[in-house]
């Protein structure tokens, strides 16, 4: 306990102090894993804990990106206050979505398309609404204001990605530690078992789908105000679902830690093969990358931070 | 007081006709018996008690209440839960924490959830296996986690789904013993069981299931003599002893 406390600690002033540390590369670098971490953090609600495989949280991202966009060019609404906004249509989208799939008993691949599907249609949506900037693409004017959401140099965003992520985390820690968790996880394992023994699983899943999405939409208001800049074929593809539940998968689905781990080795691996097999061959450090990623895959299933509790728990002698 | 009605009820794939116009009813703390040969539609039966599967005619009741349009949860919650024929322990929850899924919709708080299922455990003999992962577990195991799971939901009916196949004598010696002792505390139960020496040790009474139909009703000394059980199921020479 004692440890827990000191290594917490530890933990803690390091990343207060990390950012004045390092070069500007370094401080984006980790606003990214924090970032990335955030939204694995936010998918892995439902697709970890519940089990369900979304491929289609670049719709909720986007919905939390155009929407306290939109509301902050045209009516001046704060992106603070407008970020609340996206989060609540986020969650009635992924309510819709969740009622069509989960009431109709869509499983496994079934309810990987239509979450695919959902996101398709929010891209096309997108790309011919006007007021979102269409194919141009919608730009923020910079005008550095805390208050809209606007910070001069790295570092402010650096600590609102990590309140972020440490936000989301908290979020999963309670539910982990309550009734949800371990109906989630039930009905991850066995639906019908979870059924038989009085879960409500239409019920617990829709709530883990609106949870998940409506942080996925903090996310993306977080995006907006750090890129000034949306596009539907750069947010709003399946490409950046993936990005976002790569994570979750690569670090253990299903943990707190994992989506953390698997944002920081990603980002880590992202930059390293950039830096060491970029120049040559064009493109050869994403192949270098998708390499690396099925190397993990392949050796660790269930994701890095499970493999590593297994290994301590074994070096340590208390059985898995 | 009858606690389940089972009437008229009937329920077809395709052409195949799995349940024909079943009833029967369960009374208060009986334990009744279900046999009848492989795809008599014994687990269908039990699918339509559980929720699971609808009927396309007649009505199953609980307490008094119709349970059509309920979805298995509801029906669990109300007091009548399923164990399942091929065991379903969560694999990557550990055996305390799948018995805790089944104790929470009773409680607020997860600590008098954990009571329960600690009781639980104790009660099943799996107190010692606690921390092992659902996937980690022996076949007796799996079945008595089966059951562990479905009585840390409190219910007033269990139904158990062939929990004694594939255990060898010693293990189907002891499951007999857990499931009177659970009997004891009240609780009803209908059990599918292919294992005659534990029907015969267990039941009340006997429905036996043939083709999807009631073919014979009774207490098990008088099952074992009867004609049609015999050809349909039993076969010659059974004398009610051995199995």
């Amino acid at each position: 306990m004692i440890v827990r406390t000191v290594s917490a600690a530890g933990v803690f002033a390091v990343l207060l102090a990390l950012p004045y540390w390092v070069s500007s590369v370094w401080q984006n670098l980790l606003i990214t894993t924090f970032y990335y971490a955030y939204l694995a953090q936010a998918w892995n609600i439902l697709g970890g804990y519940a089990g369900q495989l979304s491929l289609g949280h670049a719709a909720f991202f986007s919905i939390g990106a155009y929407t306290s966009a939109v509301l902050a060019i045209h009516w001046g609404i704060s992106p603070w206050l407008g970020m609340f906004v996206g989060a609540v249509l986020a969650m009635l989208l992924s309510l819709g979505i969740g009622y069509l799939g989960f009431r109709f008993g869509l499983r496994g691949f079934y309810f990987v398309l239509l979450t695919v599907a959902s996101a398709e249609i929010c891209r096309l949506i997108a790309l011919h609404l006007p007021i979102l900037g269409g194919y141009t693409g919608l730009f923020i004017n910079f005008t550095p204001n805390p208050l809209q959401f606007q910070f001069q140099g790295k570092i402010p965003y650096y600590f609102v990605s990590l309140g972020f992520l440490s936000a989301a985390s908290l979020v999963v820690w309670l539910i982990q530690r309550s009734k949800l968790g371990v109906y989630l996880l039930a009905i991850r394992d066995d639906e019908d078992a979870s059924e038989a023994l009085g879960v409500d699983t239409f019920r617990y899943k829709m709530v883990a789908y609106a949870v998940s999405a409506a942080l996925t939409a903090f996310g993306g208001t977080f995006y907006a105000y750090y890129q000034f800049y949306l596009q539907p074929n750069t947010v709003l593809t399946m490409n950046h679902s993936v990005d976002i539940m790569i994570r979750a998968i690569v670090g253990g689905t299903g943990t707190i830690l994992g989506p953390i781990l698997g944002s920081f080795l990603l980002e880590l691996l992202g930059e390293f093969s950039r830096t060491f097999f970029a120049g040559g061959v064009a493109g050869l450090n994403v192949v270098m990358y998708g390499v690396l990623l099925i190397v993990v895959v392949l050796f660790l299933p269930r994701g890095v931070y499970p493999a590593i509790v297994a290994l301590v728990r074994r070096a340590t002698g208390r059985r898995a | 007081m009858s606690l389940l009605t089972v009437e008229r009820v009937s329920k077809s794939f395709g052409g195949l006709k799995a349940v024909s116009g079943a009833t029967f009813t369960l009374a208060e703390g009986e334990m009744l018996g279900l046999i009848g040969p492989n795809g008599a539609g014994k687990t269908t039966l039990f699918h339509l008690i559980s929720g699971f599967l609808r009927p396309d005619e007649g009505r199953v009741r609980y307490a008094g209440e119709d349970l059509a349009g309920l979805r298995p949860h509801d029906i669990c919650q109300r007091g009548m839960v399923r164990t399942f024929q091929v065991t379903r322990p969560f694999p990557r929850l550990s055996v305390t924490e799948n018995v805790l899924v089944g104790a929470m919709e009773r409680v607020a708080h997860r600590r008098e959830a954990l009571a329960i299922a600690e009781e639980v455990l104790a009660l099943t003999g799996l107190a010692e296996k606690g921390g092992h992962m659902g996937h980690s577990l022996t076949l007796a195991d799996r079945k008595r986690l089966e059951l562990a799971r479905a009585l840390a939901t409190r219910p007033k009916v269990l139904l158990l789904d062939e929990v004694m196949a594939g255990l060898n004598p010693t293990e189907t010696g002891r499951l007999i013993e857990l499931i009177r002792s659970v009997h004891a505390c009240g609780i009803a139960i209908l059990l599918i069981e292919h294992v005659m020496k534990a029907v015969m040790a267990l039941s009340q009474r006997i429905l036996v299931l043939n083709y999807g139909e009631l073919i014979a009703e009774g207490s098990p000394e008088t099952i074992v003599r009867n004609p049609k059980v015999i050809e349909a199921y039993l076969g010659e020479g059974y004398s009610g002893l051995e199995g």
